[in-house]
């Protein structure tokens, strides 16, 4: 087992090198530099001089390649950098903001599992009915509405109309602000689990072990409690791990939007201004989350199924 | 009392609902099996020997149900038992054996845990005594170091073995009636013979009676006293196994025993094609009129085609469905 996951631990090196390896290449393509992206509202038009002299400064002027050796040379002494707006460590201003979006990637996706995995439970039990129709039309609403007009809905109705909860910000940490933009957030994996969890319950219904299991003169509670909740949750499991990437991802549009200081809206202000060691270290510190959550997926599903090899 | 049988099936039918309409897929199905008693039921896939077997212990499931008929268990008729009063029964006094020992047993629960749950279900014992149980149960299917194996999984354990744990599990309450569904067909050869002598002599120690279901009629031969013949939905002979081998009525029983492959026949006959039955079971939207079997018989006539021949009796308590039995 442990041997299992220091493998897979060195398995997401390589993934992270091509990851950093793209985003490098994605930044050095795109126009706009730090400097340039100061006068991008057209007001303050920086001399061209300053202009000379700050991408200097930041190494903007070498060629690709040196710049890439620098890069790479840096990351492998596992330093991120220095931020080219604030000229703090990377690594300092992404710790600053890690806490607030686990925060709301753990709260969004507890409410996807705790609301959408029973429903997906209560759907399949009852296929066909009024139960089953409405979560899975439900589901579907749910997928499709876009996040930021969901969100701006629930500030509406919780904040303006009915005064229930805050409407934006962190509050300190307070966990009433962590509401709204959960709940915002975890709508698309809260459907796309339910349906999930809905089609596996429905497909481990009809396996053969499961009629041996009635044969054996058991009630319907505990064929799905002795023998189907088992095989459903390795199905489940992997759903979660794949939507934590999803839900970070989507972050982005969620804590702009309710002025969340997470990793996204750090992410979405470093883009604008072509704050480039920030955004790296931004997107690695995401895919490394997401590997890492995906690891212990995958060490959860080999205990609860025996046929999984440690491999 | 000790004349009554232990299972009566009477004019038994099954009807398959598709898209509102409901087709019997089985039909006039009538039979008896005594206490201790071993009877086989044979016939080609898709003629209904399963569903039937799953009727008895009421698993049928959409869009199959029973249509009308009894079934008689132990003098009480069972086909409209309630569901909870049919778990009792379940498992505890009629079991079954499935075909495919690769896929009946849970993947995720060890065998011995899948044991277990007979006792804890049935005898109300603790998990911790249906545990010790288990290994007993265990070694009464002769599985080496039971104490052992209780703890492994399906996937750790061969076809045979697994097919000893599913026997494992179906007696472990010691029933009255095991219903056993091509028990050996996805195993090899060698261990087939092994699970039949196994069921034959665990069934003989706990006096359960078996209901032999298979495609094998060489199988059901040696293994039944008598034999039940399936075709298409209907019973179109019964009679004692010797009987069936040595003079079949049906011309389907004749085209069933003639197709049986024998051990040497090449040798001595030189080389020869097996007899087959041409044709294939009819699909239960399409049963023909008159007697099923009359598309595939050889010697149907206008009577057959227009006439559902009624059973009639031979010797030794058996019937025919044919008009022209021979």
């Amino acid at each position: 087992m442990l041997s299992f996951i220091v493998r897979r631990l060195l398995q997401t090196l390589p993934i992270i090198m091509a990851v950093a390896a793209l985003i490098f290449v994605m930044f050095s393509v795109i126009p706009g530099t730090f400097a340039s992206s100061m006068s991008d509202d057209g007001r303050s038009v920086l001399d061209a001089e300053v202009m000379a002299r700050m991408n200097k400064e930041f190494g903007l002027e070498d060629p690709v390649y040196v710049r890439f050796g620098k890069y790479a040379a840096q990351l492998a002494s596992l330093d991120l950098g220095t931020s080219f707006r604030t000229r703090q460590p990377v690594a300092s201003v992404i710790a600053e903001r890690l806490w607030p979006t686990a925060q709301l990637a753990f709260a969004s996706m507890l409410f996807a599992i705790v609301v959408g995995v029973p429903l997906g439970f209560i759907a399949a039990m009852r296929p066909g009915s009024w139960v089953d129709t409405v979560s899975m039309v439900g589901a579907v609403s749910g997928l499709s509405l876009p996040k930021f007009w969901l969100g701006l809905m629930l500030m509406y109705l919780f904040a303006l109309v009915l005064g229930w909860l805050p409407s934006f910000g962190y509050g300190g940490g307070n966990p009433r602000y962590l509401i709204l933009p959960s709940i915002a957030l975890g709508v698309a994996p809260l459907a796309l689990l339910a349906r999930t969890t809905r089609a596996a319950v429905l497909d481990i219904m009809h396996a053969d072990f499961v009629r041996t299991a009635r044969s054996k003169g058991m009630s319907e509670s505990k064929v799905v409690r002795w023998h189907l909740t088992r095989n459903a949750l390795v199905i489940i499991l992997t759903t979660i791990g794949l939507q934590f990437g999803t839900v970070i991802g989507q972050a982005v549009v969620i804590e702009k939007l309710f002025s969340w200081p997470g990793l996204g809206s750090l992410l979405v202000d470093s883009v604008t201004l072509r704050d480039i060691p920030v955004v790296q270290g931004t997107i690695l510190v995401i895919v490394l989350l997401f590997l890492l959550i995906n690891i212990l997926v995958d060490a959860l599903c080999a205990i609860i199924d025996p046929r999984i090899k440690y491999t | 009392m000790t004349a009554q049988p232990l299972l009566e099936v009477e004019n038994l039918r099954i009807d398959l609902a598709v898209g509102g309409k409901r087709f019997p897929a089985v039909q006039d199905i009538s039979f008896t099996i005594d206490r201790g008693e071993t009877m086989g039921l044979v016939g080609e896939s898709g003629c209904g020997k399963s569903i039937t077997s799953l009727a008895l212990i009421g698993l049928l499931r959409d869009p199959l149900m029973i249509g009308g008929g009894t079934i008689r268990f132990d003098g009480r008729e069972i086909q409209n038992l309630s569901a909870s009063e049919m778990r009792k029964l379940r498992g505890n006094r009629i079991s079954m054996i499935f075909q495919e020992p690769m896929t009946a047993l849970n993947p995720l629960s060890p065998v011995g845990r899948q044991i277990a749950e007979m006792f804890v279900l049935h005898k109300g014992t603790s998990w911790k005594e249906a545990e010790r149980l288990a290994v007993e149960a265990l070694a009464s299917v002769r599985v080496p170091a039971p104490e052992r194996r209780i703890k492994d999984y399906p996937h750790q354990l061969s076809g045979g073995m697994r097919q000893r744990v599913m026997i494992a599990i179906a007696l472990a309450c010691s029933p009255d009636l095991l219903l056993a569904d091509e028990p050996t067909t996805a195993l090899d050869v060698t261990v087939q013979a092994e699970i039949l002598d196994l069921i034959r002599e665990l069934s003989a120690a706990k006096g359960t009676a078996v209901l032999m279901i298979s495609h094998d009629l060489g199988l059901i031969a040696n293994m039944c006293r008598r034999v039940g013949v399936m075709y298409a939905g209907k019973l179109v002979e019964e009679r004692t196994a010797e009987d069936v081998f040595r003079s079949p009525s049906h011309p389907y029983t004749s085209g069933l025993v003639a197709s049986l492959p024998l051990l040497g026949a090449r040798a001595r006959h030189g080389r020869q094609r097996l007899k087959e039955i041409s044709g294939v079971v009819p699909p239960v939207s399409a049963f023909p009129t008159g007697c099923r079997f009359n598309p595939r018989c050889y010697a149907a006539t206008e009577r057959c085609r227009a006439e559902d021949p009624a059973a009639t009796a031979l010797g030794n308590d058996g019937f025919v469905r044919c008009h022209y039995h021979e």
